[in-house]
This record gives C-alpha cells, sequence and structure tokens, in this order.
C-alpha cells in the first residue's frame, strides 16, 4: 500500500463532466477530456480513481450507493460534509453522536482491549523492530495467535468478525505503540484483502478468508507501477485471457508494495481487454485479481530502505507470465477501479482511529517531561508556551479521535457517502499527529531528539501517512472536488427551475430569500439548536455561521469558475482546508454535546476543547474566505504560480547569493 | 484422574494504575479506574490450564466473587481455558468489607458443592495483600496445603509442590483434595487471544449468593481510615565523614 506514486489524472477531469454544463454553456467531450486538463503530479492512482468513481460510479459500499448523476440532484444525500458545500446543514449522520455499539458488542470489545493492551506493552518491542528492520519473529507469531490478522473476517470463516467501530479501538491501540507493526497489519487485512471481504464471492472468502485471519498466509494490495501511480489509466501490467478461458495471464510489476515480500496472497490491478456489451467494442479496462505466489512466476524484490515504519515489509513485486485462473477474478471484470477505490475508502477510518491512538501516547510523553521538569525553579508546564502546546495537541487528539468514531460509527450504521469525510479525517489525522509528535519533541528539548524516547521514531513513522494511501495535497482536490460537483448540482437544478419560474415559484422564492438574507448577513434560518447542547450554543452559531460563507463562497467560485474551478487548485485547495476545519468543528460539537448531555466526568473539559476549537477554527475560515473573496488571492496566486516556474525553469533559486557569488 | 480444579480469581486495581485515596479516607479511588485479573490468580489459572492440557485434570472451574464487574475477570479466566465460571453475587456494604475469611467460606462451600479436588489460588492479591485466603480455605476444608507453589505435579492421588519459602526451596507431599496457592515462579500466564475470548462468550457462568451457599457474610475487621503513604523526605547533605557519623549517632541509627 505503501506510496504508490502517481500522476495526473483524466479522472479528476470527469468532475468537469458532472458540474452543471448551463453554468460554463459549454459541452464538454471526451476528446478534451483527454487532453487532460489537470496535471495532478504525484497524486495517486486510486484517489483519482476515487474522484472518477464518487463521480461516475457508485461510490461506497459495493453497490448501494446512490449515483451521484443528473438525477443525483434529487438525491438527497444525508452526508454533513457533502451538504455543507450547499451552505447546508444536515444533522442526522452527526447528531447525536454515533453510539453503535449494542452492550454485547461492546461488553466483548472490552474484553478484547485489555490483552492486546498488555500484548504491546509487554511483549511488543517497538524500537527492536525498528532496528531489526521487521518486526520480531515471536511477535508477529503472537499478534497471529491473538487473531490480529483477521479482526473484521467473520466469526465462521476464523476471524474475530468485528464491526468498524470495535475495529477502530483496537487499531487505536496499535497506533499508540508501533505503527511498523500497524502497517504490517493495515497493509495485510486493512487493504491487503479487504478486496475479498468486499468484493469476494462465497468460494473466494471460504478459500482465502479463513488461513488469511489465523495469519498462515499474508496478504498485499498491488496497484502501484514504476510508471503508474494516480493516472490509473497508465497501469501497464496486464492479463490475457488464455484460448482457453480458464485463465488469465498476467505480466507485469509492482512497486512500493508493504507486505510485498512476505504475501502469498495479493490483490492485483492489471489491464484486461472488456468486450463493451452494448457496443461490441473491446476495451482495455482496470479487473482486480487474487494471485497466489505459488501460481508460480510471482516474485519480489529485497527489502526497500526506508525513512520510518521501517518494522514494516516494502518490496517490488513482479508478474512473470502468471497464470491466473478464471475464479480469481475479484469483482466485476472490468470493475478494479471500482474495487481499489471501495478498498481504500473503506480503511480510512482506521487510519484516523490509529494515529488518534499514537497521539494520546505521544502526548502522554510530552505531559510526563513538562510535569517533572524543573527550569528557572519551575515544572515547565507552568510557562504559558509549554501550556499552549499541549492544549494544541490535546485539541488535536480530541478532534481525530471524534472523527475516527463518527466515521466508524456512520459506517457501522449503514451509510454509504462517507467518502469526503473519509478523505477528510485521513488528512486531519495525518497532519494532526505530525504536529502533535513534533511539539512533543520541541517540549523535551533535547531529550526528544535522543533515540532513547522513542519520539523520533515515531516521528519518521508519521511522515508516511501525509503521502500513501493518497497524498494529503491529492485528497484535498478529491474533497474540494466531490464538494462542487454536488454543489453545482443543486445550482444547475436551480437552473432548470428558472426557465420554468411559474411551476417553480416556491422553490426560486426560497432560494432567493436565502441569498438575500445570506448578502445582508441576516440569519438565513439554519441553525443547529436542538441537536447541540445549549452550553454549547455560541460554538454552534459560529459553525452556523462558517457554514452559511462557505456555502456563498462555493456558489461563488462555481459561477465564476464554472467547470475550470477544477483547474483551480490554489482555490481547491483552500476551500478543502476550510472544509475540514467545517468538519471538525461540527465533530466535536457533537462529541461535547453527547458529554454534556450524558454528564459525563470530563464534559466541562471537553466543552473548553470544543469551544477553543470552534473558535479558532472559524477565526481560520472567516480569514480564508475573506482571502479567496478579494483580489488579493488571485494576486497571490498569479504570484505563487510565476515564482514556482521561474524556480522550476532554473532548476533552483534564481537569485544569487546576497554577496554576489 | 483428577476429576476437577476449582480457581479463584480476583478482580484489582490494574498493577499499573497510580492508586489515590479517597477524599474522605474511607478507601481507595476505584470509579473510572482500570481494574484486571491479580496477577497471582493468572498464574493460577494458568497452572490449572496446563493440567487440564495435561488431561491430569477433567474441569477447571473459575470463581469470582464480587459485583457485576467480576464477570469479566471470570471471563478472561474462560479465554485463558478455564471451562466454565460462577460468579458469586457480592455487592454493596457486603462487598466494602469483603475480606479473606468471608471469600474462604464461599470458596470452601463452592469446593464441596462441586467435589473439587483441587483448588488453586493466587498467593495474594495486590491490592490487600493479605496472603490469607488459600491458608483459610484449607483451614475451613481440613484439607492440606500447599502455599507459595513454584512447582506443582500430580502423582496419582498425591500432589508434590515445590515452595519458596525463605532460604530456599521445600518439596513437600499432600493427599488429595488439597489447596495449593501459586508464587510468582509458577509459570508465566499465557494472554487471553481474541479468538479464544470469542470461544469464551460461549461458556457458562453461573451466578449465586452467598445465601445459596449458606456463607455467612458478617465481617469481623473494621477499617479505621485508609491513608496515603507518608511522602518520602527531603535528605541533607553532610560536608564531611564525621558530620555523617554524628548525624547518625543523633538519630539513634548506630
Amino acid at each position: 500500500m505503501l506510496l504508490r506514486i502517481v500522476t495526473p489524472s483524466s479522472s479528476l477531469c470527469n468532475a468537469v463532466l458532472r458540474l452543471p454544463q448551463s453554468i460554463s454553456g459549454q459541452r464538454f467531450t471526451r476528446v478534451q477530456r483527454q487532453t487532460g486538463v489537470l496535471a495532478v503530479q504525484n497524486a495517486r492512482l486510486y484517489v483519482s480513481q476515487a474522484a472518477e468513481a464518487v463521480l461516475e460510479k457508485p461510490a461506497v459500499g459495493s453497490d448501494a450507493v446512490a449515483k451521484v448523476d443528473e438525477k443525483a440532484v434529487s438525491v438527497e444525500s444525508k452526508s454533513f460534509a457533502m451538504n455543507m458545500f450547499k451552505g447546508k446543514i444536515s444533522t442526522s449522520q452527526v447528531f447525536p453522536f454515533p453510539s453503535v455499539l449494542n452492550e454485547d458488542q461492546s461488553q466483548f470489545l472490552r474484553e478484547l482491549v485489555g490483552p492486546c493492551e498488555k500484548f504491546f506493552e509487554e511483549v511488543n518491542d517497538p524500537a527492536k523492530n525498528d532496528v531489526l528492520e521487521k518486526v520480531e519473529d515471536h511477535t508477529l507469531e503472537g499478534l497471529k495467535e491473538m487473531g490480529a490478522f483477521g479482526l473484521q473476517v467473520p466469526a465462521d470463516l476464523g476471524g474475530v468478525g468485528l464491526i468498524n467501530t470495535q475495529y477502530a479501538r483496537l487499531v487505536e491501540i496499535v497506533g499508540m505503540h508501533d505503527l511498523g507493526v500497524g502497517i504490517t497489519l493495515g497493509a495485510h487485512q486493512s487493504i491487503g484483502f479487504k478486496g475479498i471481504l468486499l468484493f469476494g464471492n462465497q468460494q473466494q472468502k471460504v478459500k482465502y478468508l479463513p488461513k488469511l485471519a489465523s495469519g498462515e498466509t499474508m496478504a498485499a494490495y498491488c496497484l502501484t507501477e514504476p510508471t503508474s501511480g494516480s493516472d490509473a489509466a497508465s497501469i501497464r501490467t496486464n492479463a490475457v485471457p488464455s484460448p482457453c478461458g480458464k485463465y488469465y495471464i498476467l505480466n507485469g510489476s509492482k512497486i512500493w508494495i508493504s507486505n510485498g515480500g512476505l504475501a502469498e496472497i495479493f490483490t492485483v490491478f492489471a489491464k484486461t481487454p472488456v468486450q463493451d456489451k452494448r457496443t461490441g467494442e473491446v476495451k482495455e479496462k482496470i479487473t482486480a485479481f487474487i494471485v497466489e505466489r505459488s501460481f508460480g512466476g510471482v516474485t519480489s524484490g529485497p527489502p526497500e530502505k526506508k525513512m520510518g515504519i521501517k518494522a514494516s515489509n516494502t518490496a517490488e513485486v513482479y508478474f512473470e507470465n502468471v497464470h491466473v485462473p478464471a475464479e480469481c477474478v475479484l469483482g466485476e471484470l472490468g470493475g478494479g477501479f471500482k474495487v481499489a477505490m471501495n478498498i481504500l475508502n473503506n480503511g480510512r477510518f482506521g487510519m484516523a482511529a490509529a494515529l488518534s491512538g499514537t497521539m494520546k501516547g505521544v502526548l502522554t510523553k510530552a505531559v510526563d517531561h513538562a510535569a517533572n521538569r524543573t527550569q528557572f525553579g519551575h515544572k515547565i508546564h507552568t510557562f504559558g508556551s509549554i501550556q499552549e502546546k499541549i492544549a494544541r495537541m490535546a485539541m488535536l487528539q480530541y478532534v481525530t479521535e471524534s472523527m475516527a468514531y463518527m466515521i466508524s460509527g456512520n459506517m457501522d450504521s449503514g451509510a454509504t457517502d462517507f467518502q469526503i469525510e473519509a478523505a477528510i479525517s485521513k488528512i486531519f489525522a495525518s497532519e494532526a499527529a505530525w504536529t502533535v509528535a513534533d511539539e512533543c519533541i520541541q517540549i523535551m528539548g533535547g531529550m526528544g531528539f535522543m533515540k532513547e524516547p522513542g519520539v523520533e521514531r515515531v516521528m519518521r513513522d508519521l511522515r508516511i501517512f501525509r503521502i500513501f494511501e493518497g497524498t494529503n495535497d491529492i485528497l484535498r482536490l478529491f474533497v474540494a472536488l466531490n464538494g462542487f460537483q454536488n454543489a453545482g448540482n443543486q445550482l444547475k437544478s436551480l437552473q432548470k427551475a428558472l426557465k420554468n419560474p411559474i411551476g417553480n415559484a416556491s422553490l426560486l422564492a426560497g432560494e432567493i430569500t436565502k441569498r438575500a438574507k445570506r448578502k445582508a448577513g441576516m440569519d438565513s434560518g439554519l441553525t443547529l439548536q436542538g441537536a447541540i447542547h445549549p452550553d454549547l450554543g455560541h460554538s454552534g452559531e459560529l459553525t452556523v455561521k462558517a457554514i452559511e460563507q462557505f456555502g456563498v463562497v462555493i456558489e461563488e467560485q462555481l459561477l465564476k469558475h464554472g467547470k475550470k474551478i477544477i483547474d483551480e487548485q490554489f482555490v481547491l485547495k483552500r476551500v478543502a482546508d476550510i472544509a475540514i476545519d467545517l468538519y471538525a468543528m461540527v465533530v466535536v460539537l457533537s462529541r461535547a454535546s453527547r458529554a454534556l448531555s450524558q454528564g459525563q466526568a470530563s464534559a466541562q473539559h471537553e466543552k473548553m476543547l470544543c469551544e477553543t476549537w470552534c473558535i479558532q477554527a472559524h477565526d481560520r475560515i472567516m480569514q480564508e474566505i475573506k482571502f479567496l473573496k478579494s483580489g488579493t488571492s488571485k494576486q497571490v496566486f498569479k504570484n505563487l504560480r510565476a515564482i514556482s516556474s521561474a524556480v522550476v525553469e532554473n532548476g533552483g533559486m534564481v537569485n544569487p547569493n546576497p554577496l554576489g557569488f | 484422574m483428577t476429576a476437577r480444579v476449582l480457581v479463584g480469581v480476583k478482580r484489582v486495581i490494574d498493577y499499573a494504575v497510580k492508586i489515590r485515596v479517597k477524599p474522605d479516607n474511607t478507601g481507595v479511588v476505584t470509579d473510572g479506574v482500570k481494574h484486571s485479573m491479580n496477577p497471582f490468580c493468572e498464574i493460577a489459572v494458568e497452572e490449572a490450564v496446563r493440567l487440564k492440557e495435561k488431561k491430569l485434570v477433567q474441569e477447571v472451574v473459575a470463581v469470582s466473587c464480587g459485583p457485576q464487574q467480576v464477570q469479566e475477570t471470570i471471563r478472561t479466566a474462560l479465554a485463558m481455558g478455564a471451562d466454565r465460571g460462577i460468579h458469586v453475587e457480592v455487592s454493596g456494604k457486603d462487598y466494602d468489607s469483603l475480606g479473606p475469611l468471608q471469600v474462604s467460606k464461599i470458596l470452601a462451600a463452592l469446593a464441596k458443592k462441586e467435589e473439587a479436588s483441587l483448588i488453586i489460588l493466587g498467593k495474594q492479591a495486590i491490592d490487600d495483600d493479605c496472603n490469607q485466603t488459600g491458608q483459610m480455605t484449607a483451614a475451613l476444608l481440613d484439607w492440606p496445603q500447599g502455599t507459595f507453589a513454584s512447582e506443582l505435579v500430580i502423582e496419582g492421588d498425591k500432589v508434590k509442590v515445590v515452595r519458596e519459602i525463605d532460604g530456599g526451596l521445600e518439596t513437600i507431599k499432600l493427599n488429595m483434595p488439597v489447596v495449593v496457592t501459586a508464587d510468582l515462579r509458577l509459570n508465566t500466564p499465557r494472554y487471553a487471544t481474541l479468538p479464544n475470548i470469542m470461544k469464551a462468550k460461549k461458556k457458562k457462568i453461573a451466578n449465586m449468593k452467598p445465601g445459596d451457599l449458606g456463607v455467612d457474610m458478617t465481617s469481623r475487621v473494621e477499617v479505621l481510615r485508609v491513608d496515603e503513604p507518608p511522602q518520602r523526605q527531603a535528605g541533607v547533605k553532610v560536608e564531611s565523614v564525621e558530620d555523617l557519623v554524628s548525624k547518625l549517632k543523633e538519630a539513634g541509627r548506630i
């Protein structure tokens, strides 16, 4: 799963196809699309796939998703994130904070937590794993016995049968102790064989899952190739059907595959010729395959040398004339995009959960140091600059943890349109964890820089989380484009309504009043009252205001750029930043409200975390919106573009040294 | 083959938790505090399960006395390999004053009821450090006892126990039925694995009250107050050996 590098993506451009044509007034042809407006370098294949899938195909869950196409205008998404782009508030998925475990599930989870924590405290040695650049053998064996390799495999197939929320709680423990082990486990079950779990037929499940769950065989997810990252359409690995039709002949090579050197079972994405049922035309399309090392012709390279998560194995995997039986096709022939994307989309919450554990662990170390270290005659935690760090670390952890369980809860209650939320949680978690680890080292000073306390290892391990499973840069585009597309559909239906103003009088009247009120800064009628705890009224108001203004700015940008919004990455990035802050606000509002309503012991503390977060997020959002609306932004973006091209053209800094030589 | 082993498992505050005394000095804070199985009880369960795996006993029954939450502790024992559990429900005031004597009476009654031929207990619990339950149970049953065991071997209807005593090891041979208490070096307990925890869900836990066993729960011990250990006082630096000697003499140490 590690580092599949990515390229420009035609699929991101597909976003355009779904944006209201009527706004720009131009037809966007397939030819234009192929010319590739967007040059998104270093993105990852499936991210763009994800964009495409969201825009063209059912996005999440194998088949349950409402299709987001022209018809979708009338299909209301319940996703909070989706709606906020329209300046709307949809509370059903975010309020009250999900509580999905029944008594039995909760009791079972309670029993699992203890032994897991104990195992990681007493058996696993993260420092040693890091030095050895592998998970110690006895630890790996122990993890297999523990059942850690099949957490979400159904119990009747030898797994532990956990739902997402239960899984989140356990990976939080893994993330707290050892991210290298986390990736070994995650590459195996969160992506390695997740495809079999989500898309496999009964025979495939029965054949593979028991051995995978026990850890007898390990799995890996193989997508990235040397010349293909984001641009999935460009993968060269291909699978040609044999004349007898009984098997496929697979050829190609994959790089940066986590568990690539250890795995026996591979989920491989390859090009296959697929005949269009209607036109009879044969096209190359991506198909997912289950490939066993034992098929022959499967080899792997030596373990890669890496900056972090060294304990996990990363290797190249080669397929040379591998005979893959036809029954090893995973999902539909030619449906590999959907498989690849769904696997990742379904796993993102796990990263947020693991990293909230990492942050908890790191924060404890920082606090321990701050509470015991004396300088200038005082414990350093009494100094404002340290207090600010600790408070911010606590807020970041609170937000991340809340996102992880909000999303896992949504998924467990059957939500299917959580792709924006899942992407936000991955971006937020990986950046928050990086900041928290960085500040922990800062609080610990020279001590933090030393190997012994183990925070430098966490820092190294964390770096990859902003890169893999969709770089944060690409995911930001994904978040923004998803939102724009949805908002665009709404605008489009409005424009349709305008053509028949009499028949749609009430709709139009409502929209006109809404806009007039927003413009005048009046109460637009949006409210979170009733959803949030009364004590958090102020935070609620700030959130509502931010959502109103966000809706306005989205509409403005859409009207301004039309379908060309996909080219405006400077804008898209900022829109995504606002979306992330907004979602974070509502998530902590929900969690703190629950704490207050239930009278939890930590309720007042959580109220403070929530209020502080909301005040500052609101300020950031308003500032960003003001910037986007202003003429300055245009100038700044122009400058940034120019500076970059000059530096690139020059192969480095343009200006000479101030000394002149 | 020995038919049945009874193992006592106690739910205690986890060893890694920093203990805090309640402000009114009536006890320690237990609300919201992590609890787990007393480590010596884990060793006892492990030993019983190993005997079962060696087919030297037929059934391992885990017993715990306390409120609803002790079922979690029993579940852990079941996940480690015990066959079934017995939860003797003790709550409220009775639980506050629950001590070795009351537990011994319960265990003795259960041993008779279940026709156990071996009782394995931890040598002591890490919360009250009483180190009395095993001895009292043996006395109430009038069974022999092998305390502080670092080795336990069943030889026919006899049990060989190697005891950790001051200055070395003592090997004794006892007639069954017998009470054995586990010391630290008896074995290294296994981890309850997730699949075994799942399987344990299907195992039965019987529920009963002390009254059902005819046990009188009145306690003869009254806790007057509970205090934190005194804070360690800062030391003093002395200039010379003479100073040190005179200070020690002053303090009456030499």
